[in-house]
Formats: C-alpha cells, structure tokens, sequence
C-alpha cells in the first residue's frame, strides 16, 4: 500500500445498486408504513357471507342462463338495440373524428398561438375527464332518453381522446421539415397537408379504428344509463331478470366487439 | 443583392444570439459562415427568411426590407429564398416527386396542392432537376427509402425547385460522411454557378468551408468577427472566431487543399502571401 500524492481511491471488490431511498430508516419505515396499510385495509373489509351465497344462487342462475342463452324471446329488441348501437357508434365516431382534427391542431403547441393551444388543451382536458357515463347521464337529462344522447356523449368522448393523442404525434414531427415547408412560401394549410398530414395519416387511420370499437362498447355501457342501444335493451332484460336474454344480448356484443377488433387490428397492419 | 443592416435576436429566454450583425451579398456570391457552437449561425440564416423573427434591424432582399412584411408579403418573398437543412428536413412518408413539387407550393394553390395537381412546367423542372442532382428514376421512391447523401440530393433539389435568387444553407454535410460531404458541397456550388445563385451557408467544417467557399464570415456570441477572403483565414482569425487552440493541423490542411488548388489557378500568388503569413 502507498499513500502518496493525490487520493487514489482503493480498489474496490464491492458495489451495490443504489437503493431508491438512500436513508434507510426512512426506506424502512415506507415498507413498514405500505404493510401497516395492507393490514388495516383487509381488517376494514366486511363480509357478508350470507348475502354473498345468496348472490352465489344468481350468478348460477345467470351461468345457467349463458349455457342457453335465449336469442328468440326478445329477437327483435335485440335486433333494434343492436341497430341503434351500429348508427349511434359509425355516425359518432366520424363526427367525433372529423371534429378532432382541427382540435389537435389547436392542441399542437408546435403549430398554433399559446392562447389557441390552451383552449384546445382545456377543451381535451374537459372531455378526457368527464367519464363517458357523467356525460351520458348528463345529456339523457338535457336530451331525453335514446340514442341521441348516446351519439353525443360517444362524439364528445372521441373528440378528446382522438385529438389528445393526434397532437402527441404532431407535436413529434421535427421542427425542421415544418421549417423546410414555411421555407417554401407555402401557406399554412398547405403546411399542414405536406407536413403534418402525410405524416400522422397512418396514426390517424389506426387510432380511427381503434376508437371505432371503442366506441361500440361504450354504447353497449352509456344504454345502460338510457342513452339507447343495445345497452338499454341489456337492461331491461336484467331489470327483468331474463338471464337468457341478457346472455345472449352479452354474447352478441362479445362478438361484435371481437370482429371490430380483429378487422381493425388488420386494417391498421395493413395501412403502417 | 441582399444586405443586413444591425439585425438583432433576442430569445424569450434572454439570450442574445445576434448582436447587430451587417452583411451585404452581392448576386451570386457565396459566402461561407462559420463559427463556435451557439454563436448564432443558425438564427442568423434563420433570420434572413424569417423563420426566427428578428427583434432588431432590417433584412434588405433586391430593395424590399423583409423584416416588414406581413404574412402574405413574406411567404411571396420566402419564394425567392431556397434553403437546405443539416438533417435534409425531408417530409419522409412522401414520395421523392412530391417532396420537390413541394418547393413549388409558394407558386401553387391549396387546392391544386391537396389535390397533387401541380402545373407541367414544374413537373418537367423537377424531372431535369432530379436527373441534375443524379437521381434520376427516383421519382417513386419514398423519402425515407433513401440514402444520407442521396436524401440532401433531394433537399438541394427541392429548394431549386422555387427557382430563388438566394440559398441559404445550414450546415449541408453535418449528417454525412467525408465524402459524400464534399459531393454535396461540391453539387451545391455547380448548381449556384450554373443558376447565378448567390448562397449562405452556415458550416463547422472550417478546411471544407475555405476550401469551397471564396468568401467567410466568422460569428462569434453574435457579432461578425472576421469578413474577409478565405485565403486569408490563420491562426490569428481563427483563434479570434473560436478562441485558442493549436490550429496547425487545420491551417496546415488547408494550405495544402489551397496548393492542390493553385496548380490549376491563378490564385497562386495570394497562396504564396497566405504561406507566408503561416
């Protein structure tokens, strides 16, 4: 060993990662704290366990329902919910799309003015926060029962979610080729088609899609509140207890649900 | 042709990137900028187009002071101002066609453009244009299917496509290698002197810049520092533009590219002053 000249550190044969809370009694008292928590949550739990073999019976019943399902009794509701549901879900979604666009370009902060960017970002705020049953019940009040409703609160709904990630993807496109096209003398909307267009149609198209099946299961759910649909025939026949009939409503929207996501999952491998 | 006179830029944030600078260039004269990271290449190029706005001076282009203008007015004057990028600035998922017909969108509707209905002149301009930069038969690929260099192609040919008076080009080789560097530089300089193109361009190579380009133009924290020839860049210029440092690698490479040079050109005496002066 040398002592000499400037303070080489001595060989270390030892190394551990450092711990996310590098004070270790305040590192033992947060897992201490989380395990105190956990044990007074499930001591706060009370179980009715006679009211949970009670709920055993029904859910019996409505397994027994699921392996007959009854599709003949209320066809025909059936038939027309699930009709409301296809108008409400295509209509809303392509309103609910052709009005995001220009919101997402208002909420691009790479392409609009602070004060368009913070209404358009407000507006997105708004309407990711409400959940699509709030503003479903909200607009049955002010709308009435049915469809309707349902269309608007689905086109609310796909407005925010649609524009809030369009503009993620605008606001990625590099700041140099919206440079090269102002460079051009190009106007502003002749930007957006070269620039911004070109390059976010394949997001565009896929997250259409995705919002597209989206938006059928939400109308399934918003029916239930009475915005019409196939969820509002789901209820009733829950209201009346015909577990047939809402097994076989159920397995209706499992299917479509699942060809509207298959298909859409294609189409969107196909358009990248 | 074009003359700035006490342009000044001051960021929100309060940086001060350009601190009266004037700068006349005549038509077709080239002029090479260079200088330290952030001493203000890029906003100064930036500036002349106004895609940074200047808070201070006047941007003169054939008499018309561009730092006026309002929306209308200076996209009818960016016409006159092609520009090429460090990183191409390709619009990518589009195709080689479009991304030079887009030089022509300043000339062209918004309907026609939406439409990709762009005017046969253009078309026919893009097709020599394309053959010109030597990527002819490209006109399908896409953007992104291309190159480095062959991608810069498309970006020098894109700006011609506006037929502008000006170039102003930002750091054109930075993304390329040693030798497609100096075929784009060398591609840029032709296309200028077959066209009359005067061009600014901004680069941090110094021996590429004072090899190709007669004039220089040092910045330093926002304030020309050296306007002169480029046989005339030493040690002492440079120590001025980028502060000290052993220069005698660069001064030394670009005396022998300037040698390289004289066996063909009656620039030998001037290299002579400039040996001496080393």
């Amino acid at each position: 060993m040398t002592t000499t000249g400037t303070a080489v550190p001595p060989m270390l044969r030892q190394w551990r990662r450092p711990q996310f809370i590098s004070n270790p009694l305040a590192r033992w008292a947060f897992y201490a704290g989380v395990a105190l928590y956990l044990v007074i949550g499930i001591g706060s739990l009370e179980v009715n366990w006679e009211r949970a073999i009670q709920g055993l019976e029904r859910g019996w019943a409505f397994v027994l329902g699921f392996l007959q399902p009854n599709f003949s009794s209320r066809w025909g509701d059936i038939l027309i919910g699930f009709q409301e549901s296809l108008t409400m879900t295509v209509t809303s979604t392509a309103l609910g799309i052709a009005l995001s666009i220009p919101v997402a370009v208002g909420s691009a902060r790479n392409l609009v003015p602070t004060w368009v960017y913070l209404i358009c970002r407000s507006f997105v705020a708004l309407s990711r926060t409400l959940n699509e049953i709030i503003v479903a019940i909200f607009l049955v009040a002010m709308f009435g029962f049915g469809p309707f409703a349902g269309f608007l609160t689905l086109t609310f709904a796909t407005v925010g979610f649609m524009a809030k990630l369009m503009a993620e993807d605008i606001e990625e496109i590099e700041a140099s080729q919206l440079e090269a096209l102002r460079a051009t003398g190009a106007g502003y909307l002749q930007v957006l088609d070269f620039a911004v267009l070109s390059q976010v149609m394949p997001r565009l198209v896929g997250l259409s899609l995705y919002r597209l099946d989206i938006n059928f299961r939400e109308s399934a759910v918003i029916g239930i509140v009475g915005a019409g649909g196939i969820g509002a025939t789901l209820n009733t026949a829950m209201d009346r207890y015909e577990f047939d009939s809402a097994a076989a409503i159920i397995l209706v929207i499992i299917t479509i649900v699942m060809v509207a996501e298959y298909s859409s999952g294609w189409l969107r491998k196909r358009i990248q | 042709m074009l003359e700035l006179r006490h342009l000044e830029k001051r960021y929100p944030t309060g940086d001060l990137a350009l601190n009266g600078v004037s700068l006349r260039v005549g038509a077709g004269e080239l002029l090479g900028l260079i200088g330290p990271s952030g001493a203000g290449k890029s906003t100064l190029i930036r500036c002349v187009n106004r895609l940074v706005q200047p808070s201070g001076g006047q941007i003169n282009l054939d008499g018309q002071d561009l730092s006026m203008l309002g929306s209308a007015g200076l996209r009818h004057a960016r016409r006159q101002i092609g520009m090429i990028f460090q990183e191409y600035a390709l619009i990518e998922r589009l195709t080689v066609m479009e991304n030079l017909l887009s030089g022509r969108l300043g000339y062209t509707g918004f309907w026609a453009s939406w439409f990709r209905r762009f005017e046969g002149d253009d078309i026919a301009q893009a097709y020599s244009l394309l053959e010109r930069v030597g990527l002819g038969g490209m006109e399908n690929k896409r953007a992104d299917a291309l190159s480095g260099g062959q991608r810069q192609r498309v970006g020098i040919a894109r700006a011609l496509m506006q037929s502008p008076k000006l170039l102003l080009v930002d750091e054109p080789t930075a993304s390329l290698d040693p030798k497609t560097s100096r075929q784009i530089m060398r591609l840029i300089l032709e296309l200028c002197h077959e066209r009359g193109l005067a061009a600014i361009v901004n680069i941090h190579d110094v021996v590429l810049a004072t090899e190709f380009l007669p004039r220089i133009v040092g910045l330093r924290a926002g304030i020309v520092v050296y306007d002169g020839p480029a046989v005339n860049i030493d040690k002492t210029v440079l120590t001025n533009i980028y502060g000290d440092e052993d220069w005698t690698a660069i001064t030394q490479s670009m005396q022998a590219t300037a040698r390289a040079d004289s066996d063909n050109s009656e620039q030998a005496n001037r290299v002579s002053t400039l040996a001496d002066a080393l």
